[in-house]
């Protein structure tokens, strides 16, 4: 059996990990355009701030490749052909497979701005991104980023972590706030100001200006402001690459669409991570699917994935629902449902939310009908394991609010948290 | 708000101590060719104070006003931490300065005459090469104990860690032993051990500490006790950092003056497994060396006398002066800071062996948070590919680790806590979705 999945993120380098698990003697190859070795996408921001080498975003050493049997071949896939079971890469070779997984994750955004093709205006995804972003760094006096999300922050601490300044345009008028509730912007913008990035809120990029020789030297904002950049970091989300499946009949809408076991609805041929758009069982053909863009959700959806190439039927849960990130030196942890705004308001539902602006801390509990769903928790790391229970139990919010202590995942000797915070939570919460 | 100057701050606090540690070097410098500027208190004063207020401004100018994000942006670009010609420098600078005090001390004898009124004060005889040695040890401790204290404000456990090992260095590690000596007492080190101190377990040195009395019957007391009992007990309460990164003065060499060298130790497989038989061995060096001394202690003289004399002779050229202080410290800015504590500490290797199998001790990893960035990894000082196990969900369970929780400190998904917990249950049955497995 020789199975092939295209693409060496987290999700196609789990399902070539976890299959071989399950099939010791199956031929497993691995294709990507991008890298010979797998990498750490997350990590690369620490690459360009010195803080690792790119050697250090691996996070499997060379000799698991050869002790796995996993085959890598080096190349951009340009058609999949699922009549003749194989695949066509750039360089015009064909690689034959009996099952098929398509795992080529992301490509970023543009939105047709005028001057979004000149030299130093990019986004970071992947590797090559990198290192043009290190070319245009070596001579650049400024920078601007585009995007109120979770890579424009990470962008902006880039840049300004090799001393460049950095204006960041973000539309929304709270930072991220279409994914965070109020306070929660409130606090990551005061943070994302205070480490010294210029962050214009309500404003988005008009267009960028080039010098002579094709390189951004402006860029201009909708409020008609205008600011010197030779680097314009383009960050406004990124969307399923489809590349390798156009023309190959596999069914697509944002992404390819796969039922909830990855399956393409085409014989042996499944779609794993980013890529993917899963759709749920009994929804009419053409009703939206669920994308998700995580490396979390890449790394479960891979070993679904591989689950179901070995052939046995494990349907994807992404179970309690979880995520984290840091805003500069600002930890964010989030577990179940945490609406960024309750519209329309639902009846159902509570929130109480404890801030501590001085030591940058915050906590935000929702509640229906009484039990908590979710937390959203800034400055103060949370424990998954605790919060998963409390949210599968169906916990009293209240019963929660007074034992927060046992769900952070601060380092030893933090101390308590504040007792009003616990008394703050309940009285909102009742 | 205008994105203007970043870190303003840094070069006023950093050129003054440029100019103040220059100007020590070159006291210092002259005292060590005999020709001191100026001679006793006051020239030992004019010397170390701008020496040390010095060193202490270029090691704490860059954290100084210092707010948001990781403080390890720039390390491998900058050549003295990434084995740039820099760190080679400083490398034959330490390997020679081991070699001079270990093999030809009479070559520092302008900087060691220079100590004589501390030493005259705390000792109240005339300083030697040691403690010449302990002396600048301890200043570097103290010096690179603020910068780590610095790097790390809002992280109270490395606060705290940091001040205990300058603590422990400062007194139990310089003050103590030299303040004992004013008193005709043993020289003594409380916070060494059998095997680290193998001495402290060798029958005629107990002997002669009990035939002091007083003072020396609780000091042969005390090593015997802290190495079969409180090593043991302290190591199952808390894993091996209660002394490796808390209490230790090699360990509190490399958690200050190393911290700027940590991620330059290899996280390979194969480096692993030279540790494991590397560190083993070195065990098994010094409890043959033990057990000769005690058969010739008891079974009198002989070729057993013979024996033990040259195996604690050659144990102490090859582990004690070449292993722990030329190639473990002179090698810092080559190899990281723990090359001696991973691969030769014969005291790492019990306390890892506790630790592996019988201590509340993990490193908990925070259900399926990882996102395999390989900062945990590539700031291990011991070389442990941390993210192996994050990745998979596991907790962190090894011989190795010496607990200085820059693991967690570096995690941007705050993914991995340092906890003391129930034996059994460091190997949780794996229940995140989503996480590798093993």
């Amino acid at each position: 059996m020789q199975v092939v999945i295209i693409g060496n993120g987290i999700a196609g380098v789990t399902t070539a990990l976890s299959l071989r698990k399950r099939r010791r003697d199956w031929g497993i190859t691995l294709i990507s355009g991008e890298s010979d070795v797998f990498f750490s996408r997350t990590a690369l921001m620490y690459v360009f701030m010195g803080q690792m080498r790119l050697k250090d975003t691996q996070p499997y050493e060379p000799h698991v490749w050869r002790e796995k049997r996993i085959e890598r071949v080096r190349g951009w896939v340009t058609h999949i052909d699922v009549g003749e079971r194989r695949v066509r890469l750039d360089d015009g070779r064909a690689i034959a497979w009996d099952r098929l997984v398509v795992a080529t994750g992301s490509t970023p955004n543009r939105f047709g701005w005028p001057g979004e093709t000149l030299g130093g205006v990019q986004g970071l995804y992947t590797l090559q991104d990198l290192e043009t972003l290190e070319r245009a760094a070596a001579d650049a006096r400024r920078a601007v980023v585009v995007g109120g999300g979770l890579i424009g922050v990470e962008l902006a601490e880039m840049l300004h972590g090799r001393r460049l300044p950095v204006t960041l345009l973000a539309r929304e008028s709270a930072y991220w706030n279409n994914a965070l509730p109020a306070e929660e912007a409130a606090l990551v913008t005061s943070v994302v100001r205070a480490a010294g990035i210029d962050l214009r809120l309500s404003t988005g990029l008009a267009f960028i200006e080039g010098d002579a020789r094709g390189r951004a030297a402006t860029a201009v904002d909708t409020t008609g402001a205008r600011h010197d950049a030779q680097i314009v970091g383009l960050t406004a989300g990124v969307r399923p690459n489809l590349s390798a499946v156009v023309g190959s009949g596999l069914a697509t809408g944002r992404g390819i669409r796969v039922d909830r076991t990855l399956h393409t609805g085409v014989d042996d041929v499944w779609a794993c991570g980013d890529c993917a758009e899963i759709v749920e069982p009994g929804a009419p053909p053409d009703a939206p699917g669920r994308v998700e863009q995580l490396w979390y959700t890449g790394r479960m959806q891979g070993e679904v994935c591989a689950a179901n190439v070995a052939g046995e039927q494990v349907a994807y849960d992404r179970g309690i629902w979880f995520n984290s990130a840091r805003f500069f030196d600002l930890d964010w942890h989030t577990y179940g449902h945490v609406p960024a705004a309750l519209d329309p308001p639902d009846a159902a539902l509570r929130q109480a939310v404890w801030v501590d602006a001085p030591r940058r801390r915050l906590v935000r509990i929702v509640a229906r009908d009484g039990a908590v769903v979710g937390v959203n928790s800034l400055g103060l790391r949370q424990r998954q394991a605790v919060w998963t229970r409390w949210i599968a139990e169906g916990r009293s919010a209240r019963d929660v609010a007074a034992r927060l202590d046992d769900a952070v995942f601060e380092p030893e000797f933090t101390g308590r948290l504040d007792p009003r915070a616990a008394a703050a939570l309940k009285e909102q919460l009742a | 708000m205008t994105p203007t100057s970043i870190r303003a701050t840094r070069p006023a606090a950093v050129r003054l101590g440029t100019v103040l540690a220059l100007a020590g070097l070159v006291l210092l410098l002259a005292a060590a060719l005999g020709r001191p500027f100026v001679s006793g208190a006051s020239g030992l004063a004019l010397t170390y104070l701008p020496l040390v207020a010095g060193a202490l401004l270029l090691a704490v100018g860059p954290y100084l006003g210092r707010s948001g994000g990781l403080a390890h942006t720039g390390t491998l670009r900058d050549p003295f931490r990434s084995r740039g010609w820099p760190a080679w420098a400083l490398a034959a600078a330490l390997t020679g300065f081991y070699a001079l005090v270990y093999w030809w001390p009479r070559h520092l004898d302008g900087l060691i005459r220079q100590l004589d009124p501390l030493a005259l004060a705390l000792a109240r005889q005339p300083a030697s090469e040691w403690f010449l040695y302990g002396f600048w040890y301890t200043l570097a401790v103290g010096v690179m104990g603020a910068r780590m204290a610095l790097r790390h404000r809002g992280n109270p456990y490395q606060q705290w860690r940091t001040a205990s090992v300058v603590f422990f260095q400062l007194a139990f590690g310089f003050l103590i032993p030299q303040v004992l000596r004013a008193f005709q007492q043993p020289e003594f080190y409380f916070t060494y051990f059998w095997p680290l101190k193998k001495e402290y377990l060798f029958p005629s040195d107990l002997a002669g500490l009990v035939a002091g009395g007083g003072l020396g019957v609780f000091m042969a007391v005390w090593g015997v006790v802290a190495a079969l009992v409180a090593t043991p007990v302290l190591t199952w309460a808390y894993g091996k950092r209660w002394y490796c990164s808390w209490v230790c003065g090699c360990g509190g060499l490399a958690e200050t003056a190393g911290d700027p060298f940590r991620h330059l130790s290899d996280k390979s497989r194969a480096a692993w497994r030279f540790e494991r038989w590397s560190i083993h061995l070195t065990l098994v060096a010094v409890v043959g060396v033990t057990a000769l001394v005690f058969g010739s202690h008891f079974a009198g003289g002989g070729w057993l006398g013979a024996a033990s004399g040259t195996a604690t002779r050659l144990y102490g050229f090859v582990v004690g002066a070449v292993l722990s202080g030329v190639v473990g410290v002179g090698f810092y800015p080559l190899l990281g800071s723990r090359v001696w504590c991973r691969y030769f500490c014969p005291q790492a290797a019990i306390l890892g062996v506790i630790q592996r199998f019988f201590s509340r001790f993990r490193i908990t990893t925070n259900g399926g948070q990882c996102i395999s960035c390989g900062n945990c990894s590539t700031y291990c000082e011991m070389g442990i590919d941390v993210r192996a196990y994050a990745q998979r969900g596991e907790n962190i369970v090894r011989a190795s680790c010496v607990g200085c929780g820059l693991c967690a400190a570096v995690c941007p998904r705050g993914v991995l806590r340092l906890e003391n917990g129930p034996v059994g249950d460091r190997f949780p049955a794996r229940t995140t979705p989503g996480t590798l497995g093993p």
